[in-house]
C-alpha cells in the first residue's frame, strides 16, 4: 500500500523505482458509489496469444459522468476500453477472463450476444472512421440494422436527433446526401458520435478521440462530450491529461497493464496517492 | 558561430556528384527497361499487323455462267432435290474456259480453273438454283472468292519475280490474273466471310464464326461457376475461416495452383469430366468448367486481396453500432472489395479466353463446321482456332492466324480496359 509518504517523493522519479510500491489504490469515494456503477469489473484479464495486456483489473464504473483512462503508451487503456463492449472478441487470439457486470449483469456470460451488447455500448475510435457513404447512410445504419424506425419518417428523425445531440445538424443539414468522408475530420468524429448515438447506447466508449483534431475541433469535442454526459455513460482513453481534467469526473491510472489507481479526477491530479501516478502527471504535465 | 560555414566542402561535392551520377544511370537503366518492354510490345503488334490485316479483305472473281440445263438438268423435270445432287463444277468450268478461248490444253485449263475458288463458286451456284429453279436455262452473273493462292498473288505475298517452279503460280495464271483484274473482274472486297463463317478445308472460305462462339459459350460457363464460388471462397477464407494451419495449408494450396500449368486442369477435365462423369468431348460445357478451374485460385487470390485492402477501421465502425460480423462484411467490406474483385474476375476471364492447352485436351479442338447452337455439341475455340489455322503450311492460313490473333488481341484488351474502367467508376463513387 502507498501512502501520504509517496507525495514527498521527488516528482522526477523514474517508474522503475517507483514500480516497486506497487498495488493499486481504489479510492474510497469510488467505492461509496458503488450502488450507481454501469460496470463492475472483478479480476479483469485480457491475453494476446500467451502475452497477459492486463492483468486482474477491479474497477467499477460510475453510471453517470466521464471516466477518463490514462497512462503510458502500451499500459492496456485500449484493450480495457475493449473489454466493454467485447470487441476484443474481434481480435483473433484475444482472450478476456475474469467478469464484468453491467447493470448486473455479466456481459461474458454464455448466451449473451456481442451484437446487442455493442448496440447498448456504442464507440468512438481513435480515427473517424465513417462508413464511406452519405452522412445519412452513415447514422441511419445502425437503426436500420436494428430494426429501430418502422417508417422513413422516423428513420429521419433518428438521424436528425443524433447529428442535434452530436451537435453537427447544423453543419451538415444541407448535404446529408454527401459523403460523410467528406468532411473534415472534427466534423467526421462528431459523425462518427453521431452515428453511435443514433443507435440509443447507453455508454459510449472513446479512444483517444480527440488525437487526431486541432485545437479548435477538440475543445468542441469535449464541449459535446461535457454535453454527452447528462444523458450517457461515457469512459474516454485520453494521452492528454489536460483533457482528462477537463472533461471527467473519474479517472483511472494504468501502468503496464494494471490499474494503479482509480478516483475523482481532481483527487487524482492534485493529490496522487501512487508514486507512478504521479511520476506520470508531473511528468506529464510539468 | 562568426565564421559562415560553406555550403559544402569539396567531399560533400564529390560525394553528391557520385551520388547523382548512380541516380542518372538508374533512371537511364529503368527508362531503357521500359523502352525495350514497349519495343518488344510494339514489334509483336506490328508483325501481325502485318501479317493479319490482309485477311480482313479478299479477292473476288465476278464471272458469268450459263446454267446449262443439259448438264444440271439432264432429265428436263427441274426437281428441285435433284438440282441439287447435280455438279456445278462442268458448268463453272465452261465458264472460266468461256473467258480465255485461247486456253485450250489440259494443263493450261486445270490452271485457269485453279484461279477460282471452286467450292465457293459451286456453293453460291447450288444456292441460286435451290432459291429459284426457274433460273436454269439461262446465264448468271456470281461473284466468288478467288482461290488462296491468287489472293495471296495480289496481296503481294508471293513474289512474282522468282523463279516459276518455286512459286505455286505459274507465268500463265499470272498474266490470266492481271488481265481479270485490269477488266475489273477481279476485285477486293471486305472479307466479311471470315466474321461469318465457320472453319473450312479452303482459307478463302474459311472464318472465326464457330470458334468465337465455342469460345464465348465456354467463357460464360467459366463466369457462371467461377465467379461465385471464388468471391465465396475468398469471402470465407479472408473473413470467417479461422486461422490455423487446415486454412494455412489450403491458402498455400490454393496459392499454388494458381501457378499450376494450364494444360494440367485440361488432364484433370479429361479424367474427371470425360472419363469420370462421361461428359461429352469437345464441348463448350465442359471446356467452361476446365476454364472455371483454372481461373479459380486467380478470382479467390484477387478477392482477398480486394477484401484485405479494406480497411479494417471500416468493418469495426460496423461492429461497433452492433452489426454482425456477416453483416459487417456484406453490407461495408464486400462494396468496397467489389471493384478489385470485378477487376481480378475480368482478368481472370480475358486469361481464360486466351488459353489453349487445356481445351485441347478435352477435345475442343474438332474441325467445327457448324455453329454450335448448345453447350454439349463439339465447339472450337478462338485460340484453339489460331492453333490449328497457324498449323498449316499455306500462306493463306498463316494470314488468317494472324487476324484470329488480332481479333483476340482486341476482344482481350477489351476486357482489360473495361476492369479498368469499371474500377475507376466505381471507386469514383466516393
Ligand atoms: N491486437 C493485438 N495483438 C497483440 N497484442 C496487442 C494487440 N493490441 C494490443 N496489444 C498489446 O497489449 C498491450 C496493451 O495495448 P493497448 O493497445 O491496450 O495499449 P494502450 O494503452 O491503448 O496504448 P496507446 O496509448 O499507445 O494506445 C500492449 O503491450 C500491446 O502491444
Ligand atoms: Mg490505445
Amino acid at each position: 500500500m502507498v501512502n501520504d509518504t509517496a507525495l514527498k517523493l521527488d516528482v522526477g522519479r523514474k517508474f522503475s523505482e517507483a514500480a516497486a510500491v506497487g498495488g493499486a489504490v481504489i479510492d474510497l469515494a469510488a467505492a461509496k458509489a458503488e450502488e450507481k456503477a454501469k460496470f463492475v469489473c472483478r479480476g479483469v484479464r485480457v491475453h494476446y496469444g500467451a502475452k497477459e495486456a492486463l492483468h486482474g483489473v477491479d474497477m467499477d464504473v460510475p453510471d453517470a459522468g466521464v471516466t477518463a483512462l490514462i497512462g503510458p503508451s502500451g499500459c492496456g487503456k485500449s484493450t480495457f476500453l475493449r473489454v466493454f463492449n467485447r470487441m476484443n472478441d474481434t481480435i483473433p487470439g484475444a482472450r478476456v477472463s475474469g467478469s464484468v457486470l453491467m447493470d448486473g449483469a455479466d456481459i461474458y456470460a454464455k448466451g449473451v450476444d456481442p451484437v446487442l451488447l455493442r448496440a447498448r455500448v456504442g464507440m468512438v475510435f481513435q480515427k473517424p472512421n465513417p462508413f464511406p457513404k452519405s452522412i445519412y447512410e452513415n447514422v441511419a445504419y445502425g437503426p436500420r440494422i436494428h430494426g429501430l424506425a418502422a417508417s422513413r419518417g422516423e428513420l429521419d428523425a433518428i438521424v436528425e436527433g443524433s447529428l442535434k445531440k452530436a451537435a453537427l445538424w447544423e453543419e451538415v443539414k444541407d448535404r446529408l446526401k454527401e459523403p460523410g468522408t467528406g468532411l473534415s475530420g472534427g466534423q467526421q468524429q462528431r459523425l462518427v458520435i453521431a452515428r453511435a448515438i443514433a443507435v440509443r447506447p447507453e455508454v459510449i466508449l472513446m479512444d483517444e478521440p480527440a488525437s487526431a483534431l486541432d485545437p479548435i475541433a477538440t475543445a468542441r469535442l469535449e464541449e459535446l462530450i461535457d454535453e454527452l454526459r447528462k444523458n450517457y455513460c461515457i469512459i474516454i482513453v485520453t494521452h492528454s491529461m489536460a483533457q482528462a481534467a477537463r472533461v471527467s469526473q473519474k479517472t483511472a491510472f494504468f501502468h503496464l497493464g494494471d490499474l494503479v489507481e482509480f478516483g475523482d479526477t481532481r483527487a487524482i491530479f492534485t493529490n496522487p496517492k501512487d508514486q507512478r501516478t504521479q511520476d506520470y502527471i508531473t511528468g506529464r504535465t510539468g | 558561430m562568426t565564421d559562415a560555414r560553406p555550403l559544402a566542402d569539396r567531399a560533400a561535392l564529390a560525394r553528391i556528384a557520385r551520388r547523382r551520377r548512380g541516380e542518372a544511370a538508374f533512371r537511364t537503366a529503368s527508362m531503357a527497361a521500359v523502352v525495350a518492354a514497349v519495343a518488344m510490345l510494339g514489334w509483336l503488334l506490328v508483325t501481325l499487323v502485318g501479317s493479319g490485316a490482309t485477311a480482313f479483305y479478299q479477292h473476288v472473281i465476278t464471272l458469268d455462267v450459263a446454267l446449262d440445263p443439259s448438264k444440271l438438268d439432264p432429265t428436263g423435270a427441274r426437281d428441285p432435290a435433284e438440282l441439287q445432287k447435280a455438279s456445278f463444277r462442268p458448268i463453272l468450268q465452261s465458264a472460266i474456259y468461256g473467258r480465255f478461248p485461247e486456253a485450250t490444253g489440259r494443263d493450261e485449263r486445270r490452271e485457269l480453273f485453279a484461279l477460282i475458288s471452286v467450292a465457293g463458286a459451286t456453293d453460291r451456284l447450288r444456292r441460286m438454283v435451290r432459291d429459284d429453279p426457274a433460273l436454269v436455262g439461262t446465264t448468271v452473273r456470281i461473284t466468288a472468292p478467288v482461290s488462296d493462292v491468287v489472293d495471296q498473288l495480289l496481296k503481294g505475298r508471293i513474289d512474282r519475280k522468282v523463279d516459276a517452279t518455286l512459286r505455286p503460280v505459274s507465268d500463265r495464271q499470272i498474266a490470266w490474273i492481271d488481265a481479270l483484274r485490269a477488266s475489273g473482274e477481279i476485285k477486293a472486297r471486305f472479307n466479311a466471310t471470315f466474321f461469318t463463317a465457320t472453319d473450312s478445308r479452303d482459307p478463302e472460305l474459311a472464318g472465326i464464326a464457330s470458334a468465337v462462339v465455342g469460345s464465348a459459350m465456354a467463357l460464360a460457363v467459366a463466369l457462371m461457376l467461377a465467379a461465385p464460388i471464388g468471391i465465396a471462397a475468398a469471402l470465407y477464407l479472408e473473413e470467417f475461416a479461422p486461422k490455423n494451419r487446415i486454412t494455412d495449408i489450403i491458402e498455400i494450396n490454393i496459392n499454388n495452383l494458381a501457378a499450376v500449368p494450364s494444360i494440367v486442369f485440361g488432364l484433370l477435365g479429361l479424367a474427371v469430366f470425360l472419363s469420370f462423369f462421361g461428359l461429352p468431348r469437345s464441348a463448350p460445357l465442359v471446356g467452361g468448367f476446365v476454364l472455371a478451374l483454372m481461373t479459380l485460385p486467380t478470382i479467390i487470390i484477387a478477392a482477398r486481396s480486394a477484401l484485405a485492402a479494406v480497411p479494417p477501421s471500416i468493418a469495426a465502425a460496423a461492429l461497433s453500432v452492433g452489426a454482425s460480423p456477416v453483416q459487417a462484411v456484406f453490407h461495408h467490406k464486400l462494396p468496397l472489395a467489389a471493384p478489385g474483385i470485378l477487376t481480378g474476375v475480368i482478368i481472370g476471364m480475358a486469361r481464360a479466353l486466351g488459353e489453349t492447352a487445356p481445351l485441347l485436351m478435352i477435345g475442343m479442338v474438332a474441325f467445327v463446321t457448324e455453329i454450335p447452337s448448345s453447350l454439349t455439341e463439339p465447339a472450337s475455340a478462338l485460340p484453339v482456332q489460331i492453333f490449328l489455322w497457324s498449323d498449316s503450311p499455306e500462306r493463306a492460313w498463316a494470314e488468317r492466324a494472324s487476324a484470329a490473333i488480332l481479333v483476340l488481341l482486341i476482344v482481350l484488351g477489351a476486357m482489360n480496359a473495361a476492369a479498368i474502367f469499371l474500377r475507376q467508376r466505381l471507386e469514383k463513387r466516393w
